[in-house]
C-alpha cells in the first residue's frame, strides 16, 4: 500500500465521518420539518443541550457510553416534550410564526445556560484511541460515529416503516383529520413525533461533545448546515436526509483538502444553492418520491 | 391625613416639581469639581466572545475603583459608561457613536476582535474621543488618537516561534489560523519568524470561525508532516481541533505553538491530554507569581470569584485605564490633546505584568513578555522577557516625525 493509496484512504474515512455527522446533526430536525413543517430554528440549540448534558453527568462520574446514548437523548426528548407542550402545539400550520417563536426559544436556551455554565468552553475527553494508515492516523472514535449514524438511520427506518407508531406517525402527518375521524389523536402522535426529534438531536449533541468545543453559543456553528441539507434532502426522511448528507459532508471534507477550509464552504454553500434552485422539493422530491 | 385624590395629585405635582428642578440646583456647583469624568468601555459580555469580555470588564471596574477609592482624577470621580456589544461588530459601531455623540465620554477602553477595533476606531478618530484598545492583537496600528497597551507580534511571536522550533528540533513548520485579519496578519508573521530563525513554512491554513470537523485538516497536516504546528485559531469551535489532534493520536507526534490558546480558559476546561505542552507567549499569565499579580488576581477573585481565567486581556486594560489615568493627572486637565501629549511624554505604570511604558513614536506599550506551556491544567511560566519594545510596529509607524499618520500598517513578506 503506497502513500497515495494512504491518502485516498484516509479521504475516504474523512468523507465518512463528514457524512455521518452531517447525518446525526439533521435527522432529528429532519423528522421535526419534514414530517410536521415545523421550521425550528433552535435545533443548534437542542444540540448544545445534547452536548452539555453529557458533558455534565460525565463529569459528575457517569459513564461516557451511558451519557451520550441514554443521557443526553432522554434530557433533550424531555425538554422537547415540555417546549411541543408550551408552545410548539400552538403553532402548528404556522411556518412563519413557528420560526420566530423558535428562534425566540433559542437565544432563552442560549440565557439559560449561560446563566448556569458561564460562556465558556466546555468539553469532556475523547474515548476510544487511534489507529494508523501509513503517515496518517484517524481516531476509532470517527468509526464510533460512523457506526452510530448506521443505527440511528436503522432505527428510524424500523420504527417509521414496521411498527404501528411508525405507521400512525405517517397517516397523521398525511392526513390529520382523516386520522382523527379514525380514532387517533393527532395532538399526541405530533407530541411523541417532536419530543422523538429532539431526542436523536440530543443524541447527536452528545455523540459530537466529545470532539467539539462545548459552549452556549454553539448551535448557530450547526444550525445553518443543518437546514440546508434537510431542505436539500427533501420531505423523505431516511433518503432525502442520507443523499443530502452525503452530497455535502463529501464535498466538505473533499472540497477542504483539494483547496482551502475557506473555500470547502464556498463549494459547499454553493452546491447547495444550485441544488435548490435545479431541484426545489429537495433531492428526495425529485428520485425518491414516496420513500420514508 | 386623608388622603383622597385631589390631595394625591396636588402632592404629587408639587413633588415631582421639586425632584425636576433639584437635580439642576445641586448640579451647578457640582459641575466644576464633582461632575464625574466620563470612561466608555465596549465590551462583548454576552455572546461568543464573553469569556473574553466579562474578565476585562472586572478588571476595568477594579482599576476605576481604585482610581476613585484614591480620591478620582483632578478631585473628579471616574464613572464608567459601559456597552455590552454582545459580540455583534454592529453593535460596536452603533454603541460607538452613542459614546461620541449621547454619553459624550471623555475617553474609550475597549475593542476585542481587531474586527471590532478596526470598526471603532474612525469613529473615535472622526468625533475626537481618545481611544484605548487593550488587546494583544497583530500590530500596526498606527493613530495618534489612539492608544494599543496590549503585546504585538514582535513582543511574542518573535518569542514564541524560535523557542518552539528549538523544542521541536525541526525547521518546518506548519500554520493554521482564524479566517480574519487577526489570524491572516498573525499568520504573516509566524511565517517571518520561522524564516528569520532558518526556517520554512509548508503551507498555512485559514478557517472560518464556525468551522467544528477539522478530519481534513489533520490529514492534510500529516500529509505535510511539519516540525511544528503554529496555531492562531480562535474560538469555541475551533477548540475542537485541539480535542480531534488528541483523538487522532497526534498529540506528542508533532508540538504545537499558539497565540492564542489559553487565553480564556482552554487549560482549564480541556483534558491534560489534549493540552498538556502546548506552548504559549503572552504578556500575562494569572500564574505569575509576583506579588503585584498575586493582588491582582486575588482583588478581581474577591468581587468575582467565579472569573474564569485571568489573562492578559484583562491585564492590559487594566494597565491601560491605569496609564489613562497617569495621563490625565500629569495633563491635570481631561482636554484630549492636552492628555495625548502627557501620554506621549513617557508615562509608565507598574502593574500585573510588570512595568508598562508608553512609547511616543508608536503609541503601544513596552513591556515584559512570558513565555509558558501548559502543564497540567495550568500554564506553567518558564521565561521572562524583560521591557521587550514594540519593534514591529516601530519598523513602520513614527508619529513623532507624522503625528498625523493615520492607517494600520500589514507587514509586506
Amino acid at each position: 500500500m503506497g502513500p497515495t493509496m494512504d491518502i485516498y484512504i484516509m479521504l475516504g474515512l474523512n468523507a465518512l465521518n463528514g457524512v455521518a455527522s452531517l447525518f446525526l446533526l439533521c435527522v432529528g430536525l429532519a423528522i421535526i420539518f419534514g414530517m410536521m413543517k415545523i421550521v425550528n430554528l433552535a435545533h443548534g440549540e437542542f444540540i448544545m443541550l445534547g452536548a452539555y448534558a453529557t458533558v455534565v453527568s460525565t463529569n459528575a462520574g457517569v459513564n461516557i457510553w451511558i451519557s451520550m446514548l441514554v443521557i443526553s437523548p432522554l434530557f433533550v426528548g424531555v425538554v422537547g416534550l415540555v417546549i411541543e407542550r408550551l408552545l410548539i402545539r400552538h403553532l402548528y400550520g404556522r411556518l412563519i410564526d413557528s420560526m420566530l417563536a423558535t428562534w425566540g426559544l433559542s437565544l432563552l436556551i442560549t440565557g439559560i445556560i449561560t446563566t448556569i455554565f458561564g460562556n465558556t468552553i466546555k468539553g469532556v475527553q475523547t474515548p476510544l484511541g487511534s489507529f494508523s494508515v501509513g503517515q496518517y492516523s484517524s481516531s476509532y472514535y470517527n468509526l464510533f460515529i460512523f457506526a452510530m449514524a448506521l443505527v440511528v438511520m436503522a432505527i428510524v427506518f424500523v420504527v417509521m416503516r414496521f411498527t404501528r407508531f411508525g405507521m400512525i406517525a405517517r397517516a397523521t402527518m398525511q392526513n390529520p383529520g382523516m386520522s382523527a375521524a379514525l380514532g387517533i389523536n393527532p395532538d399526541r402522535v405530533y407530541m411523541l413525533t417532536f419530543a422523538a426529534g429532539a431526542g436523536l438531536t440530543g443524541l447527536a449533541g452528545g455523540l459530537i461533545a466529545p470532539v467539539a468545543g462545548i459552549t452556549p453559543g454553539m448551535g448557530a456553528a450547526y444550525v445553518a448546515k443543518a437546514f440546508i441539507t434537510v431542505v436539500g434532502g427533501g420531505t423523505s426522511i431516511i433518503t432525502g436526509t442520507i443523499s443530502a448528507a452525503s452530497l455535502f459532508g463529501t464535498i466538505d471534507q473533499i472540497g477542504s483538502y483539494l483547496t482551502t477550509p475557506v473555500y470547502g464552504q464556498v463549494i459547499v454553500f454553493t452546491t447547495a444553492i444550485v441544488l435548490i434552485r435545479l431541484l426545489p422539493q429537495g433531492i428526495s422530491g425529485r428520485f425518491f418520491k414516496g420513500q420514508l | 391625613m386623608k388622603l383622597s385624590r385631589r390631595n394625591f395629585l396636588k402632592r404629587s405635582t408639587v413633588l415631582s416639581a421639586t425632584a425636576l428642578t433639584a437635580p439642576m440646583i445641586l448640579r451647578e456647583p457640582a459641575a466644576a469639581a464633582g461632575k464625574p469624568i466620563l470612561l466608555g468601555s465596549l465590551l462583548d459580555l454576552s455572546g461568543g466572545l464573553a469569556a473574553s469580555g466579562v474578565p476585562m470588564k472586572y478588571a476595568l471596574e477594579l482599576a476605576v475603583a481604585e482610581i476613585n477609592a484614591g480620591g478620582g482624577l483632578l478631585g473628579r470621580p471616574v464613572k464608567i459608561v459601559g456597552y455590552d456589544t454582545q459580540s455583534n461588530i454592529q453593535l460596536y459601531s452603533q454603541y460607538a457613536q452613542q459614546l461620541a455623540l449621547k454619553d459624550r465620554v471623555d475617553v474609550v477602553h475597549g475593542g476585542i476582535t481587531s474586527a471590532s477595533r478596526e470598526a471603532i476606531r474612525p469613529t473615535f478618530d472622526r468625533f475626537r474621543i481618545l481611544y484605548f484598545y487593550n488587546v494583544l492583537y497583530e500590530g500596526g496600528v498606527c493613530d495618534r488618537n489612539t492608544f494599543c497597551t496590549g503585546t504585538t507580534p514582535a513582543q511574542t511571536v518573535q518569542k514564541l516561534v524560535p523557542y518552539a522550533m528549538d523544542l521541536a528540533k525541526g525547521k518546518t513548520a506548519y500554520i493554521i489560523a482564524a479566517d480574519y485579519n487577526y489570524g491572516q496578519i498573525t499568520a504573516k508573521w509566524m511565517t517571518k519568524y520561522v524564516q528569520d530563525n532558518g526556517g520554512k513554512v509548508l503551507e498555512t491554513d485559514f478557517f472560518p470561525l464556525d468551522v467544528t470537523n477539522f478530519g481534513s485538516a489533520i490529514s492534510k497536516i500529516q500529509a505535510a508532516k511539519p516540525d511544528l504546528l503554529l496555531s492562531a485559531l480562535v474560538g469555541g469551535n475551533h477548540t475542537a481541533f485541539y480535542r480531534q489532534w488528541q483523538s487522532a493520536g497526534m498529540k506528542g507526534q508533532i508540538p504545537i505553538a499558539s497565540t492564542t490558546f489559553g487565553l480564556v480558559n482552554e487549560p482549564e476546561t480541556l483534558a491534560p491530554d489534549v493540552s498538556n505542552g502546548i506552548v504559549g507567549a503572552y504578556g500575562y499569565f494569572q500564574e505569575l507569581d509576583t506579588p503585584a499579580s498575586k493582588k491582582f488576581v486575588a482583588d478581581i477573585k474577591k468581587a468575582h470569584p467565579d472569573t474564569p481565567y485571568i489573562s492578559e486581556l484583562a491585564s492590559a486594560t487594566y494597565e491601560g485605564v491605569n496609564l489613562w489615568a497617569e495621563g490625565v493627572r500629569k495633563a491635570g486637565s481631561i482636554d484630549r490633546m492636552k492628555v495625548i501629549e502627557a501620554l506621549e511624554s513617557g508615562i509608565s505604570f507598574d502593574g500585573p505584568s510588570g512595568k508598562v511604558s508608553l512609547d511616543h513614536a508608536t503609541h503601544h506599550t513596552t513591556r515584559n513578555a512570558y513565555l509558558a506551556k501548559v502543564e497540567d491544567k495550568k500554564w506553567d511560566v518558564l521565561e521572562t522577557f524583560k521591557n521587550v519594545a514594540p519593534s514591529d510596529t516601530a519598523s513602520v509607524c513614527n508619529l513623532i516625525k507624522n503625528p498625523n499618520d493615520n492607517k494600520q500598517y500589514i507587514i509586506e513578506l
